[in-house]
């Protein structure tokens, strides 16, 4: 019934820059059909962000081994020419990152910013007609006055607000594919709710497909059908949300929900902690 | 729409002591230069026998030389010239400097180590000096002063470039604009380039100092404008044998330069502040 557009196979990321090559992912093999959500899961240095900034084609060409196969639009975007690579960059797949306080130009007007995708793709749209674009996009994601916000800077939103704004410049060429790479980490609770909500928002009107990545396993389940679950840098289990919370396959995995705070339970926290994962599953 | 009012609000925000003294201070100048094209009071080349080394007086408000020309008229003459060797010096070395700055160090790489023992080993010899070399490979005169100079000062600019450059290049935002499908190019000019504007402003300024005064430093070793037309280190170095007989003659030219180096410093010190 729906189309697959993206397949990568037998990922493997090597880094060279020191005497001797680390391996930080192994084998990773993920498919996205049109309009899914895919959770990648995993505590830090488990390779989930390392994994997406591959696929983004994000990775330095340099000290770096990869291998396997990204394939997309009949592409390998591994070993593709730059050119190619980049007309998807922005125009059919997009990305969000971790830190909306940093990922945002300090010097550049808010509205410059989330047309940025629309000057380099579509070059042939008018001034106006950007702007338009810009604006009803910053609504769309949830900033009310948004000709206000058109000429603000970076400094004067707040954390949640500046995602909005990363949100909105990322999804504002309609991209197929939308790379959420833990965008809800540095933002409160209240937030990461909305925040959330407003990626299911969008995938449920426009159809996009969204790779989310979080090791926050309850936002996880709340967002996506088809989960992944990596640690060190191997993919330790996979398969539907439901699957994995009636019947985690991994002790990995059963930690993993464990770490998951709930009000019904007045489980001190460090014994959680005792459990074994770092730090309350709150890495990073 | 935007209100005088919000403008001057902004233009608030810059401001500070500093910024002041520059602008007042340079203004001075730049005005001196205005009136200097349209108007001094005797000719700078004109030659008086009969009125040589006189003190400050109306007639000669900063006296005259060795050979009887008005000092004020010279000097009109010679801030220009310095003004605009100091102008294309700074234009040359930030304009080249930046570009290997910014290459050198949004790149990395062989590239940049190359580049960067080359800017290192200029960087070894003193500027007056490295302008010595160039131009005793061209020849002297104004305009080769000006690129002699220019080249001296490009390894500076380029290495507060490339260091800028090296800490924003890992940026986010550097990050997201790549992942909008921003070539190279793009995103060194557009979206780095903007950000270090603070910087490389001050440095201009502060290059153009050190512009005006090696100018001033070849011009004293008789390297530069030839007579009878003189910059402003010339005059100094000529009326350096008068000293004792006529100071008056030192204290036209000195206290031109002493205003044009402390007015850009102060603007440089300025912009620098309200950078943060």
């Amino acid at each position: 019934m729906s189309e697959e557009i993206l397949a990568v196979s037998d990922l493997q990321i090597e880094f060279h820059d020191h005497q001797f090559p680390e391996t930080v992912v192994y084998d990773f093999d993920l498919e996205l059909e049109k309009g899914e959500i895919v959770g990648i899961v995993g505590e830090s240095g488990s390779g989930k962000s390392m994994s997406a900034l591959a696929i983004a084609g994000l990775l330095p060409r340099h000290n770096m081994k990869k291998s396997g196969k990204i394939m997309y639009d009949g592409q390998n975007l591994l070993v593709c020419d730059r050119k190619i690579l980049r007309s998807y960059q922005g125009n059919r797949i997009a990305m969000i990152f971790q830190e909306p306080m940093t990922s945002l130009n300090p010097v550049k007007r808010i509205g410059w910013q989330v047309e940025e995708s629309l000057r380099i793709h579509v070059p042939e749209m008018s001034k106006e007609e950007r702007r338009q674009k810009a604006v009803s996009m910053l609504e769309a994601v949830g900033l009310h006055e948004s000709a206000k916000v058109y000429e603000m800077y970076p400094h004067e939103l707040s954390g949640g607000m500046r995602q909005r704004v990363m949100i909105a410049a990322a999804m504002i060429a309609d991209p197929e594919i939308l790379i959420a790479d833990e965008p809800t980490t540095a933002l409160d609770v209240t937030v990461q709710a909305q925040i959330v909500e407003l990626l299911r928002k969008i995938n449920r009107e426009k159809g996009t497909s969204i790779i989310f990545i979080s090791h926050d396993l309850s936002l996880v389940r709340q967002l996506c059908r088809e989960i992944i679950v990596m640690q060190d840098g191997r993919i330790v289990e996979s398969g539907t949300a439901e699957e994995i919370f009636r019947n985690p396959g991994q002790e990995y995995t059963r930690k993993l929900i464990a770490a998951i705070p709930r009000v019904d339970l007045s489980v001190p926290r460090c014994s959680v902690q005792s459990k074994g994962l770092g730090r309350n599953g709150r890495t990073e | 729409m935007r209100k005088l009012s919000d403008w001057t609000k902004r233009m608030a925000k810059y401001h500070n002591a500093y910024m002041t003294a520059g602008c007042v201070l340079s203004g001075i100048i730049l005005l001196m230069l205005l009136v200097g094209i349209f108007f001094s009071p005797y000719d700078p080349t004109q030659m008086d026998a009969s009125a040589k080394l006189q003190g400050i007086s109306w007639k000669h408000i900063m006296g005259t030389d060795h050979m009887g020309r008005d000092v004020f008229s010279r000097v009109l003459y010679g801030s220009r010239v310095t003004l605009i060797i100091a102008t294309g010096t700074v234009a040359i070395g930030a304009g080249a400097g930046t570009l290997i700055g910014a290459l050198t160090g949004f790149y990395g790489g062989i590239f940049d180590e190359i580049m960067m023992r080359i800017i290192d080993a200029l960087f070894a010899f003193p500027s007056v000096l490295l302008a010595l070399v160039f131009v005793s490979l061209f020849s002297t005169g104004t305009y080769e002063v000006m690129i002699s100079l220019g080249i001296a000062f490009i390894p500076s600019f380029a290495r507060i470039v490339r260091s800028e450059f090296l800490r924003c290049r890992n940026m986010d935002y550097v990050k997201s604009a790549k992942m909008q499908g921003a070539t190279d190019l793009r995103i060194i000019f557009l979206h780095i380039m903007p950000n270090i504007r603070g910087v490389l402003l001050s440095s201009i300024l502060i290059g153009f100092n050190n512009a005006v005064l090696a100018e001033a430093g070849l011009s004293y070793l008789g390297i530069g404008s030839q007579p009878p037309y003189a910059s402003l280190g010339k005059m100094l170095s000529d009326a350096q044998q008068y000293i004792f007989s006529a100071p008056a003659y030192v204290f036209g030219p000195g206290i031109v330069i002493i205003m044009m180096v402390l007015g850009f410093s102060f603007l440089g010190e300025g912009i620098r502040k309200v950078q943060g």
